[in-house]
């Protein structure tokens, strides 16, 4: 029923869109010089003013029909359902529409005393809601016949019907950017809120600036467990000691890498490596992370021994090095592309000076690019401290304040994660402190990001 | 040989500025290509010690092209092959280190293409690659002097650490012009120096190249017959792909021996 509705409306957009177009010809006799506007944007114009009122009619009509079964449902029924609480009167109105398409696929069945209300309320709310999608039917077709005369109507060959049309398409390109900013804002509120909810438990300086993480907290009354003290410090330490060790091993190689694309390689080694270098920045982290976990790490160990240094199994060296390896493309990608947008004009004034290539890329090239590499290092960092799966598979989730890269150290993320996972209530600090674990890691790529646009901005006005 | 003779027998029809002369650049047979195209056939030509010698004809006649011989630029260009022998002085260029050679023959772009950095380290960029000031008072010199004869110095003397991407069209092509002065070149290329520039910028650039042709020896490509017949003391006209013409340049002008210069100059084409 409600997909003949919906239907409906589109045929009619459909019927709306050739309708109009035949009418603007036929109003200038076929002569399309004498319209505002292309035949076609009549028709949009049509097709427009029919669908917009039709699924905005729709979606008011379903969501209000569903209110008003409700209300009717509790006053047919409010002697029966006098006693019971508001919890249970919700899980009855829950109940209902499902038991009633239960009902219309297997028949009564066996009915005990409890479901008998349930089965009378589904009754009546199956007669209803049918009554109601024949209307919702009607009116929609209704609706939409409405507006198709009356934008037919409206059609007329001085009817700017192409600057309509463009400020429809205006408007919905303004709300889909309303949609992604305002989600972003929403999701900082929610955060802010929380996180303020944790610290009115636990005090800023002592989250900042306490050296200790050990967020479990008795679950029952009963259970002895630790009073839970939230010094985030060794998780800020972990994610810098991890991000340093993987920007060690991506800058340099990954910057080699693009320089050598852009300006060693053959166009006909580029033409493959670089896509291929760009899918290899596709693979799942979580394959990353069982790489840097079975394959790396091992490794490290081994090796370790045989120098005598004591390795953890897990290893934050294990998992800055393939976090690195993770991140080589992404940051030889966006160097390259930013080295490649040097002008040759500058490589071909540098290279009739008599400077070699080498002197070339060192002196003009990379200065030139430097905005862009800045930004594309900065981006990198962004996403080795949001890396989540590698480290939790590679670096343990001991929170040890230490420097030793051979340590088993923890990063904000992986806290954050172990901190949600499972079932929390989200009334203790233990599970809002990833609320102020997220703030923060929010707050600290905020800044990354805005100095990368700052930089590329600072610079991108001085070299063009 | 005598320079005398040589220049007799290169430039038989030699009047006024190309008398005297030696050779100092030499394309023998020169046969260029792009991929399979044939873009140059067979051009010889001898370009005169301190004169200039400018290369006209219409727009992808292979001047340009037959300029970046002199450099080897071309090489740059991996689909570029170069065959016959181009010499400098008398020694093929590709016998001569191509930094070496790249020193002693400069090159000024169409566009002007200073690099980002500041006037100075602009034109002290030639001078710091081939190690030509040993402390940092002589490279302020040679910075200076390659500033004033190009004839910038005067503009740019109280803002040397400004960016030479700052400054207008005119002086950065004359900003380029003291940068490959620097490096102290005996020849310098100028591939159409003046087409993005305006008439009172170009009317500079080219006062600028008659104070040069004083001191070296100057090839210029270009569209302007007007800019040919002010600056250049021999004209060489070129046309798909092949040399048609070459002679001094109050003869090319004035009184041309091929139907094909002739119709180029009058504007019948081109």
């Amino acid at each position: 029923m409600t997909s003949v509705a919906f239907l409906a409306v589109f045929i009619w957009a459909f019927i709306g869109y050739y309708s109009a177009r035949a009418r603007a010809l036929y109003l200038v006799g076929g002569v399309v010089r004498d319209l505002n506007s292309l035949p076609r944007y009549y028709g949009f114009f049509v097709a427009l003013c029919i669908l917009l009122p039709g699924f905005l009619f729709f979606f008011l009509w379903k969501s209000l029909s569903s209110f008003f079964l409700e209300k009717r449902i509790l006053f047919f029924f409010s002697d029966r359902i006098s006693d019971f609480s508001s919890l249970e009167v919700n899980a009855f109105l829950r109940n209902v529409p499902g038991f009633s398409d239960r009902i219309q696929s297997a028949g009564r069945g066996p009915i005990s005393e409890k479901t008998d209300l349930l089965f009378d309320a589904s009754v009546l709310y199956a007669h209803d809601q049918w009554l109601c999608n024949i209307a919702l039917v009607f009116l929609t077709f209704l609706v939409c016949f409405l507006c198709f005369m009356r934008a037919l109507h409206l059609v007329t060959p001085c009817m700017r019907a192409r600057a309509r049309v463009e400020s429809f398409i205006w408007w919905v390109l303004a709300c889909s950017s309303a949609v992604a900013v305002l989600t972003s804002i929403g999701i900082l509120m929610s955060l802010l809120v929380q996180a303020f909810r944790f610290f009115s438990i636990v005090p800023v300086h002592e989250f900042l600036f306490g050296l200790h993480w050990s967020p479990q907290l008795s679950m029952r009354p009963d259970q002895f467990a630790g009073s839970g003290t939230f010094g985030a410090v060794p998780l800020f330490v972990g994610t810098a000691l991890i991000t340093v060790i993987a920007m060690c091993i991506a800058t340099p190689i990954g910057l080699m890498s693009a320089i050598y694309l852009s300006d060693y390689a053959s166009l006909g080694f580029r033409a493959w490596a670089k896509p291929v270098l760009e899918i290899l920045s596709g693979i799942p982290t979580v394959v990353y992370g069982f790489f840097a976990a079975l394959t790396v790490a091992p490794l490290i160990r081994y090796y370790g021994e045989l120098l005598g240094l004591g390795v953890a199994a897990e290893s934050a060296l294990a998992a800055g090095l393939v976090m690195g390896i993770m991140i080589i493309p992404f940051v030889s990608s966006l160097s390259d592309d930013v080295i490649c947008a040097v002008p040759q004009s500058l490589r071909d004034g540098s290279a009739a000076l008599g400077a070699t290539k080498t002197e070339t890329v060192i002196k003009v090239i990379l200065p030139a690019a430097f905005s862009g590499i800045v930004n594309a290092l900065l981006l990198a960092v962004g996403r080795a401290v949001g890396e989540t799966m590698i480290v939790v598979m590679a670096a343990g989730l001991a929170p040890n304040l230490t420097l030793n890269p051979l340590d088993v150290v923890t990063t904000v993320t992986v806290q954050i994660m172990a901190l949600l996972s499972g079932d929390q209530e989200f009334d203790n600090p233990g599970t809002l402190a990833a609320f102020a674990l997220s703030l923060v890691l929010f707050f600290v790529t905020f800044i990354l990001n805005l100095t990368a646009l700052r930089v590329v901005r600072k610079y991108r006005e001085r070299y063009d | 040989m005598t320079d005398t003779q040589k220049c007799k027998e290169y430039f038989p029809d030699a009047t006024g500025g190309a008398s005297g002369c030696a050779v100092k650049l030499h394309g023998r047979d020169v046969n260029v290509f792009y991929d399979d195209k044939q873009v140059l056939f067979d051009v010889n030509l001898a370009i005169g010690e301190k004169m200039v010698t400018a290369l006209i004809g219409p727009s992808g006649c292979g001047k340009s092209t037959f300029l970046r011989c002199f450099n080897r630029m071309n090489e740059t260009i991996s689909s570029c092959r170069v065959a016959g022998r181009v010499e400098l002085d008398g020694f093929n260029v590709r016998d001569i280190d191509v930094v070496e050679l790249r020193a002693r023959v400069g090159m000024v772009f169409q566009k002007p293409n200073p690099f980002p950095k500041s006037i100075y380290e602009n034109v002290a960029y030639g001078p710091r690659i081939h190690g030509l000031a040993g402390t940092s008072a002589e490279l302020d010199d040679i910075v200076t002097s390659s500033l004033e004869r190009a004839g910038l110095l005067e503009e740019v003397h109280n803002r040397m650490n400004e960016l030479g991407t700052g400054l207008s069209g005119g002086q950065q092509q004359r900003l380029c012009i003291a940068r490959a002065i620097a490096v102290n070149p005996e020849v310098i290329l100028m591939d159409e120096p003046c087409s993005a520039l305006d008439p009172i910028a170009t009317a500079r650039i080219e006062e600028l190249i008659d104070d040069l042709c004083q001191n070296y020896t100057i090839v210029i490509v270009t569209h302007s017959m007007q800019q040919a017949a002010r600056v250049s003391q021999r004209t060489v006209f070129f046309n798909l792909g092949k040399l048609v013409e070459e002679g001094d340049t109050t003869q090319i002008f004035t009184n041309p021996h091929d139907k094909q210069t002739q119709d180029y100059i009058t504007g019948r084409f081109g």
